[in-house]
Order: C-alpha cells, then sequence, then structure tokens
C-alpha cells in the first residue's frame, strides 16, 4: 500500500530537504575484521565460522591490520583527519543475526573524521559541484544475516522459522557518515546519487572492496527531513534502509521527499522511524520506530587495545594513494576531448571504470563510451541492473567493437552479438560465428538480391530510373531483409544506384 | 598410595620423570582421592577420568621413550569450569551453559596439555565467576575441606578445595577482584593472580574483560611458580596479552630471599572489620618478614577505600554486556521454544531461567551504569578512580619493592551466613580489589590459623610484570613458617 504522495514540484515549491547518507562498505580483506575465518561471498551458510565471529564463549577478536590500513586510506582518500590514537567500542543490542549481541564498532572515537567529497550534477544552470561533507569514517563488524522463512512480508515478524548464516558476521565494515548535507534543494535526489556514485568509483579506485551495492557490499540508508525553509529548525527525519542502488539512492530520497510533504502538508507529524525502501514497488515502508533515546550503552572494547596509528605510517598512505577521482574525470576529459557534461553523464551512468577497462582493452574512448552509454545502458535498464552486473566484460566489449572496426559486423549485428554474449553464448567472435553474423561483402551475392528486389517492386526501380534517388530506401530496404541485416547498407545503395544507371 | 595424594607438584614430577612411579598410578590415586572425598566437598562439576587417564598414559609413554619432560609432566591438575576444553562440559557454574561442550581449547588449556600436564576435570565455581563464596553455583556450594560448614571462598571455590583436599596436587584458577586469592587464604593454600595480560583469557568465558586473569593454585609456593610459568607467556590470540618474557618467577620462589626488600604494609587494609586473629597473624608475618632483613614502610593508598565501589561498577558494566551473547541462539539452555514464542521471548525465557539471581543482580547493576545520562556519573567515575588506584601503587613503587595486606579481612565464613547481604559478600574482596583494578601481579600465602581455628593468608603485591617479586616474598614465608610450624599450614588441618 503506497502512502499519499505530492507533486516533487510543489515539495520543493514548499519546503527545503536536509539529508544524510550513512554508507557501510564491506572492506575486500581476505579474512574478517577480528578473526581468521574467510570472507568469500556466497559461500555455503556457516562455512566461514569460528568461535570468535559465533560469539562462542571464552572468545576474543584481534583487530585485522589490513582492515585499518584500508580504513585509513579510505578517510585519507575522503580528505580526513585520521586519529592518531582510537579505540573500538561495543554497541549493545539484542538481534538473532549478532552473534554476541553487541557489535564491536567505534563510538566517540572515530579513526578518520572531518572531512569531504566533492560532487558534480547537471543543474538548470550547468555543471554544479556540491561539497558533501564526511563527518566521519570508522570500523566496525557486520553481522550475520537472517533469512526469515514463512509469513508473507520476508521479515522476522509473522515467519514460521528463520534461519540464520554467520558467514558475514564479523566481516569488516567501514561506515561513512555524512553532515546534514543542506542547500541542495531540488538536486538532493542526483547530489545524493552522485555522491554515493562518486564514493564507489573511489572506493574502487583505492582497491578496497568490490563495491556491489546488489551483492551488500556497499550499503546506504538515507536520513532524510523536510523543513519549511533553510532558515527554520530541521525537521524530523526517518531513516530509509535497503537502498540498494544508485538509482534507488535518487527513487528513495525523491519518493520520501514526496511523502513526508504529503504528511506535512495535511498537519500530520513525521515519526522518527526506519524505513524500508522498495526496489520493485518504488516505495518505503514502516519499519521499527527509532527514538533519541534508543540507548546502545556504548563504551570502550576491553577485549582491545587502542589503535595508533604512526605519522610516519599515515603519509606513507597518503603518498600511495591513487590519483583523486576529480582530477583523474578532468584528465580524462581532456584526453578524450570530450566535454564537461559529456564526462558527467559517463559518471552518473557508473561507466567510468567500464569505459577505461574497454578502452584498455584496444577499444578508442568514443567507441567504449557509446557501447557502454547507449545500447549496454539500454540493457542494464531493462534489466533493471547496475551496468556492472552485466554479463559482459569490458574485454568482450572491446573485442565487439574490434570485429565492427575490422567490417566483419555492423552495428545491428553487433547487437545480436550482444544478446549472444549476455545470454552465455561464449566470446564475441564465437557468437558471430554460431550465429551466422557476417556482414554480406560479396558484390556478386548483393546483386542477387538487389535483381530479385528489383522485380519485386518495378515500381520503385522506375522512380530511381527517374532520378528520384528518396526511393532507394525501399529497394535497400528489401534487400537488407533478403540478407537478414547481414549486408552493409551503404554498399548496398551504392549498388542499387549503379544497377539503375544513377 | 596415599603418599601420592600428599606430595607435591615437584615430587610427583621428578618420580614420574624417575619411574618410580607411573603417570597412570598418580592420576588413579586422584581419581580415588575425589570418589572417596568429593561428595562432601563438591569440587568438581565434572570429572574426566577417561581423558586424564589417556593424558596420564601419553606422559607415560614419553618417559618410556626417553623423552624430554617438562617439569609438570603428568601431575594432575584441576581445572576451574571456565575455561573451555574441547568436549569436555564447560558451564562456568550457570545453567545457562549446562550440557555445552566448546570446540575449542583455551590457551591456558593447551599451554597445560604441551606440559603433559593431567587435567582431571573441571571444577565447581560461583556462576560466571560472580562471587565470593562459590554459593552462587547454579550446581550447589563447594565446602571448605578444613570445615565442611564453611565456604571455601570464591568465586574460584571448587579449585581451592580440591588442592586442599588433596583431591589435585594442583588447579587453576580464575581472578577478577580476588576470585584466587581469596579462596587460597580461606582454604590454607597457595594461589596468585598473574599480571594482568600475562596469562591468556583465550578460552576463558568472560566476566570483566578489563580485569579477568587466570592463575595458578598449589600448596607450595614453589608449586604455584612453576604452575605459573607454565601457563603465563604471549599470545597473539589474546590482544590484551604482553609480549614481554615471563619473570623468573620459579627462581624467585626458590630463592625466598627478601633481605634488602623494601616491604610497605598498607594502612588502608587494615583496623576496622577486620578479624583480631587475622590482624594478629598479619602482623606477625610483617615481623618474621623484618627478621628475614626485609625494611619494613607503612605506606597510605587513600584511593583503595573506593576500589570496592568503582570495582562494583567497572566489573559489572562490562558483564552486562559479556553476558547478553548468552541468548539460546547458538549454544547452551533453551527454555519454553514451543514454536508460539518469538526469538525474542525464547531469548527472555531462556536468560531468566538460565542465570542466577547475583548474575542477574550484576547484569542489572551493569546495564543502568552504562545507560545513557549515567555513564559519566558511574561507568566513567569508576574509571577515574582505577586511575587513581594505578597512581597510589605507582607512588607506593617510588619507596617500596611490594605491598603486603591480610588476603581478606575475615576468615571463611559459614555456608548461608551472607546470601541474603550482599554488600557483606562483596566485602570478602576488600584486599584483593585493589591491584585487580590496577592490573598488577599478587599472591596469597597461609600464615597461620584465626580466632576461629581457620586459615589466614598473607596478601603481596607486586608492580607490573613483577610477578617474580610475589614469589619471592611468599616463599620467605612460607619458608619460616614451615621452620615454625614442621611443615605447611594444611599438615594442620582435621584430615577428611
Amino acid at each position: 500500500m503506497s502512502a499519499p504522495l505530492i507533486d516533487f514540484d510543489e515539495v520543493i515549491a514548499n519546503f527545503d530537504p536536509v539529508l544524510g547518507l550513512e554508507v557501510h562498505v564491506e572492506l575486500g580483506t581476505a579474512s574478517k575484521m577480528f578473526c581468521g575465518c574467510a570472507t568469500e561471498f556466497g559461500a555455503e551458510p556457516n562455512t566461514q565460522v569460528c568461535p570468535t565471529c559465533l560469539g562462542l564463549p571464552g572468545s576474543l577478536p584481534v583487530v585485522n591490520g589490513t582492515a585499518v590500513e584500508s580504513a585509513i586510506r579510505i578517510g585519507l582518500a575522503l580528505n580526513c583527519s585520521i586519529a592518531s590514537w582510537c579505540r573500538f567500542a561495543r554497541k549493545n543490542y539484542f538481534y538473532p543475526d549478532m552473534p554476541k549481541n553487541f557489535q564491536t564498532s567505534q563510538y566517540d572515537e572515530p579513526i578518520c573524521f572531518e572531512g569531504y567529497l566533492d560532487v558534480d550534477v547537471e543543474t538548470d544552470e550547468g555543471t554544479r559541484t556540491f561539497r558533501v561533507e564526511i563527518e566521519r569514517a570508522h570500523m566496525e563488524e557486520d553481522t550475520g544475516k537472517s533469512l526469515h522463512v514463512g509469513g508473507s512480508t520476508g521479515r522476522i515478524h509473522g515467519a514460521d522459522f528463520s534461519l540464520v548464516d554467520y558467514n558475514r558476521a564479523g566481516i569488516p565494515l567501514i561506515e561513512i557518515v555524512t553532515k546534514p548535507l543542506e542547500g541542495a534543494g531540488k538536486y538532493a535526489p542526483e547530489v545524493a546519487k552522485a555522491y554515493v556514485g562518486a564514493l564507489r568509483d573511489l572506493l574502487r579506485g583505492l582497491g578496497v572492496s568490490d563495491v556491489k551495492m546488489e551483492q551488500g557490499s556497499l550499503r546506504c540508508d538515507v536520513n532524510l527531513s523536510l523543513r519549511t525553509s533553510p532558515d527554520a529548525p530541521l525537521g524530523t527525519r526517518t531513516e530509509t534502509k535497503n537502498v540498494n542502488s544508485l538509482r534507488s539512492v535518487e527513487r528513495a530520497i525523491r519518493y520520501e521527499m514526496q511523502r513526508q510533504a504529503a504528511l506535512l502538508t495535511d498537519g500530520t507529524a513525521i515519526i522518527q522511524e526506519t524505513r524500508h525502501w522498495h526496489e520493485d514497488t518504488g516505495v518505503t515502508t514502516s519499519g521499527r520506530v527509532k527514538s533519541d533515546a534508543e540507548d546502545y550503552r556504548y563504551f570502550p572494547e576491553p577485549d582491545l587495545v587502542p589503535v595508533a596509528p604512526s605519522a610516519e605510517w599515515i603519509e606513507q598512505l597518503r603518498s600511495q594513494l591513487p590519483e583523486p577521482p576529480a582530477e583523474r574525470s578532468k584528465r580524462l576529459r581532456e584526453e578524450w576531448g570530450i566535454s564537461e557534461k559529456e564526462m558527467q553523464s559517463v559518471i552518473n551512468a557508473g561507466a567510468l571504470d567500464l569505459v577505461l577497462a574497454t578502452i584498455a582493452e584496444g577499444a578508442d574512448p568514443a567507441a567504449s563510451r557509446k557501447w557502454w552509454l547507449g545500447e549496454l545502458a539500454r540493457r542494464a535498464n531493462d534489466e533493471g541492473v547496475e551496468l556492472e552486473s552485466l554479463a559482459i566484460t569490458a574485454k568482450q566489449v572491446a573485442d565487439l567493437e574490434g570485429l565492427v572496426q575490422s567490417g566483419r559486423l555492423n552495428d545491428k549485428l553487433a547487437r545480436q552479438v550482444i544478446d549472444g554474449v549476455l545470454a552465455g553464448e561464449g566470446e564475441p567472435a564465437a557468437v558471430a560465428d554460431s550465429r551466422g553474423l557476417q556482414i554480406v561483402s560479396d558484390d556478386s551475392a548483393l546483386l542477387e538480391a538487389i535483381t530479385a528486389a528489383i522485380e519485386a517492386d518495378p515500381d520503385a526501380a522506375q522512380k530511381i530510373r527517374d532520378g528520384k534517388v528518396a526511393a532507394t530506401g525501399a529497394l535497400v530496404g528489401s534487400v537488407m531483409k533478403a540478407t537478414k541485416g547481414q549486408a552493409d547498407a551503404a554498399r548496398v545503395r551504392e549498388l542499387v544506384l549503379q544497377e539503375l544507371g544513377q | 598410595m596415599s603418599d601420592l595424594i600428599h606430595a607435591s607438584a615437584v615430587e610427583l614430577a621428578a618420580q614420574i620423570a624417575n619411574k618410580t612411579v607411573s603417570a597412570i598410578e598418580v592420576t588413579q590415586a586422584h581419581l580415588d582421592r575425589i570418589a572417596e572425598v568429593d561428595g562432601r566437598v563438591n569440587a568438581f562439576l565434572h570429572v574426566d577420568a577417561d581423558g586424564a587417564l589417556e593424558q596420564a598414559r601419553a606422559v607415560d609413554h614419553a618417559v618410556a621413550s626417553g623423552q624430554a619432560l617438562s617439569p609438570l609432566a603428568g601431575v594432575p591438575l584441576a581445572l576451574k569450569d571456565v575455561l573451555t576444553q574441547t568436549g569436555v562440559p564447560t558451564t562456568a557454574g550457570s545453567k545457562i551453559l549446562e550440557g555445552w561442550r566448546p570446540p575449542y581449547d583455551a590457551t591456558v588449556v593447551e599451554r597445560l596439555r604441551d606440559a603433559g600436564v593431567v587435567i582431571l576435570g573441571k571444577t565447581n565455581m560461583d556462576e560466571f565467576a560472580m562471587g565470593s563464596s562459590t554459593e552462587n553455583s547454579a550446581y550447589g556450594p563447594t565446602h571448605n575441606p578444613w570445615d565442611l560448614e564453611r565456604i571455601p571462598g570464591g568465586s574460584s571455590g571448587g579449585s581451592a578445595a580440591a588442592v586442599s583436599a588433596y583431591e589435585a596436587p594442583l588447579a587453576i584458577g580464575t581472578d577478577t577482584g580476588g576470585s584466587i586469592r581469596q579462596p587460597a587464604a580461606v582454604t590454607g593454600i597457595v594461589g596468585a593472580k598473574p599480571t594482568y595480560g600475562a596469562v591468556s583469557r583465550y578460552g576463558l568465558v568472560a566476566f570483566s574483560s578489563s580485569l579477568d586473569q587466570a592463575g595458578p593454585f598449589a600448596r607450595t609456593v614453589v608449586d604455584t611458580a612453576l604452575l605459573h610459568s607454565v601457563i603465563a607467556g604471549h599470545d597473539p590470540r589474546d590482544s590484551t596479552s604482553i609480549k614481554e618474557p615471563v619473570p623468573d618467577v620459579v627462581g624467585a620462589a626458590k630463592s625466598a630471599d627478601v633481605s634488602n626488600m623494601r616491604i610497605g604494609v598498607v594502612r588502608e587494609l587494615s583496623g576496622e572489620g577486620y578479624q583480631p586473629g587475622v590482624q594478629a597473624r598479619f602482623d606477625e608475618a610483617v615481623e618474621l618478614l623484618r627478621a628475614q632483613g626485609a625494611e619494613i614502610v607503612e605506606i597510605s593508598c587513600p584511593s583503595f577505600t573506593y576500589a570496592l565501589g568503582a570495582y562494583y561498577l567497572i566489573a559489572p558494566s562490562e558483564c552486562s554486556s559479556n553476558l547478553a551473547r548468552f541468548d539460546a541462539m547458538r549454544f547452551g539452555l533453551r527454555t519454553d521454544d514451543n514454536g508460539e514464542l518469538s526469538a525474542e521471548d525464547v531469548m527472555r525465557h531462556t536468560r531468566a531461567a538460565g542465570f542466577g539471581p547475583e548474575v542477574k543482580r550484576r547484569i542489572i547493576l551493569g546495564t543502568y551504569a552504562l545507560s545513557s545520562g549515567y555513564y559519566d556519573a558511574y561507568y566513567g567515575q569508576a574509571q577515574k578512580v582505577r586511575t587513581l588506584i594505578t597512581r597510589d601503587f605507582e607512588a607506593a613503587w617510588a619507596s617500596v619493592d611490594v605491598l603486603i595486606s591480610p588476603t581478606t579481612p575475615t576468615e571463611p565464613f559459614r555456608i548461608g551466613e551472607r546470601v541474603n547481604d550482599p554488600v557483606a559478600m562483596y566485602k570478602a574482596d576488600l584486599c584483593t580489589l585493589p591491584s585487580s583494578l590496577y592490573g598488577g601481579p599478587a599472591i596469597s600465602v597461609p600464615i597461620g590459623l584465626g580466632d576461629e581455628n581457620l586459615p589466614v593468608g598473607l596478601q603481596v603485591m607486586a608492580p607490573v610484570m613483577a610477578d617474580d617479586q610475589v614469589y619471592r616474598v611468599a616463599g620467605a614465608v612460607e619458608k619460616a613458617l614451615a621452620q615454625q610450624w614442621g611443615g605447611l599450614l594444611l599438615d594442620q588441618a582435621v584430615a577428611l
């Protein structure tokens, strides 16, 4: 059941949105945050567990040094200060998939604090840079994963029974929390999407996580409140969870703005609560009511010693950071000779890394952009998945472009090859072979088809003989049809005109 | 056979090594003793006869094949039921863990195995080590072998009673606020709390993580030191484990030389509330040390007065979090899982049924102390007191090598006497709490009998990682008193 909404333009006319984003990133370390268990995604349930990540009596945590290093690198890339001394803290609450019934996290001593990330968004007045301020980035451990069986909602309430997989329990997480993001107005949804996208690219560039939103290695919670004007006090916020794609970030915020505005317009108070985003229906629904009084009884984790990275180590990590995304984008824009807006569309589509990889595999920049932003973006959109999740690799796209360049395929045939690759039929060349896709370049075969077409449509042929070149289209079309699209249309046109004395 | 149960660990190890007796015979003698007396003492919750004999057999094989042996190879030991041992029931004295068999060994257990020490079984304790009398065990109280109507101290009362009842020459206990030293004192044996971080806590079912420390019990100071040296040492699985080498506690215990040592008597740990017999034995021990060449100085440690209050905020706070994992989900008791109740309700019912009243009291205390709005006033303030206590110790180390006090203010009380008065019960740890909060080593060594003809102990406290110093002083006291008594204090107990 969806809530009453009001029109987005009307929301903007009457309210000012304030956003806060909490992003959880699963680090790609080989072992868990506090034990030596493997972190591989998709393993048999409860096979990557030990006394520590199961919270068995007597077990103890030991900090994963690589996770600390990744946290610091993320902080540096986000322009944060790095704590010279900080501690872990226990966040106490009961939940069946949390083995110790406390989460080992950080509280008032995060390892990274006070940073920012600049993102570019297309506005009515051109590209505008928004600075998203980072409050903190801290280390913590993931919980297990519950599967609620039976009942209608897939939630714990009403389920017949629940299964818990503890493979995920103890996977290292970095939680990156923004300061309240104000002043984005109607661009708030786009700014949020651009931020999460930029963050994802940055994390991927650092090589600290595979940042796959649909596998949950990058998860986003959106805090949103509305106020009547930028000077008014902050309104009551909701926290929307389960926002697991870039598209959803934008949609969920847009929806939540419209929902809250409808309530406020109606004089109804916003309830401070957790809400769940439903990608399929495009709505948020109420979860548990969250009050400021929720008391996690944080205290310093006595089983761990403080983390105290030396200044030398921090500087060493800083010196080894990859090129910052903004600088990289400027450099690439110049190399490729494209506009800021064109570059922005590559980034916003989440295609930059894919395009770069395709170029690295031998395709030229323009063709790489064309495939990823055109045909492949369409396929991803149709399937409702992120571009990077399509079952085609950068190498395959580069190979496909190679087949076009060599004259074996035209764009139409190439699209059929994409069908085959996505369907798992193999590499582009193999798909072209097995599907018999090949531009017909043999003029005698084409002439045969042209003769047949002329015989079939004497009227059109006569018009061309009479100089009405525009009629060529009909004959070219029937030749293309007869050759199942495998002819080079330009060559067919040449031959038709030649045959009819033009 | 009775010689075997009265022998020291040093003597047993020597006889096993030179094949005068087999490890199997030694183990069997102790199993027989347990069968004979433990019905009255209730020191053991679980006797692992098969496992013990198997370990003993392995030692005998090693002896036969001429392998090098550790100094305690083949010596039997009683293990407090708060340390995990693969496949052997581990309850921590609680109903909530009844039937749980851990899938892994505690580091202490691993080290004992590696040293060829034979683990006889698991000993009774106050539930989750919370208590000073072993009356808080879900499996009935342990009785003091000196007087079966009396408490054996706690929380490691089972381990202490096992050693003083000659059911084992060695035992492992854990000490959070005095749980090794106080039972050692009231059962007339030796017990040491090593420096915090000296012995790995991996596999120790946590009560209060920043205070818990496993340590040795034995009837002599040298035996205690030998066991200490077996279990101590760095463990990468415990982040709070100390990397520096273990001090030579065995050498110090053997030297027993206090000449030229400066010994501080803590002014705040005497006077009102201290039984006259306890005070008298303590004063005599001070004179004994002076007579052996030690310089005696009175030291004031004003913050020690606040140790009890600080401890009963810090320990319950940590316990409220540590004990959250007992939720019926993955191990242990599960109550009322009837298909009707939700997971949360099953958790609630299980925790209500599985925890005893003292554990619940401390969980509630700790939950309160950590609550937002109270944290600064309680937990935060207690941490400040902890810092002040540490400063008192550090100031003392400027003028003395060790500090001494009675181990307990009184002789062991009667079973049932203090169960309805938690604060009176808590006061049994008055003298032992300061060094727990500080983290330094401390030992209790017998110094005689009090007004009620029951054992009195002397506590020796030393700087962090100066564990050898406590053994040096305890060794000197033991040596001097052995000359007076013609043996150990325990020889004066009425035989069971």
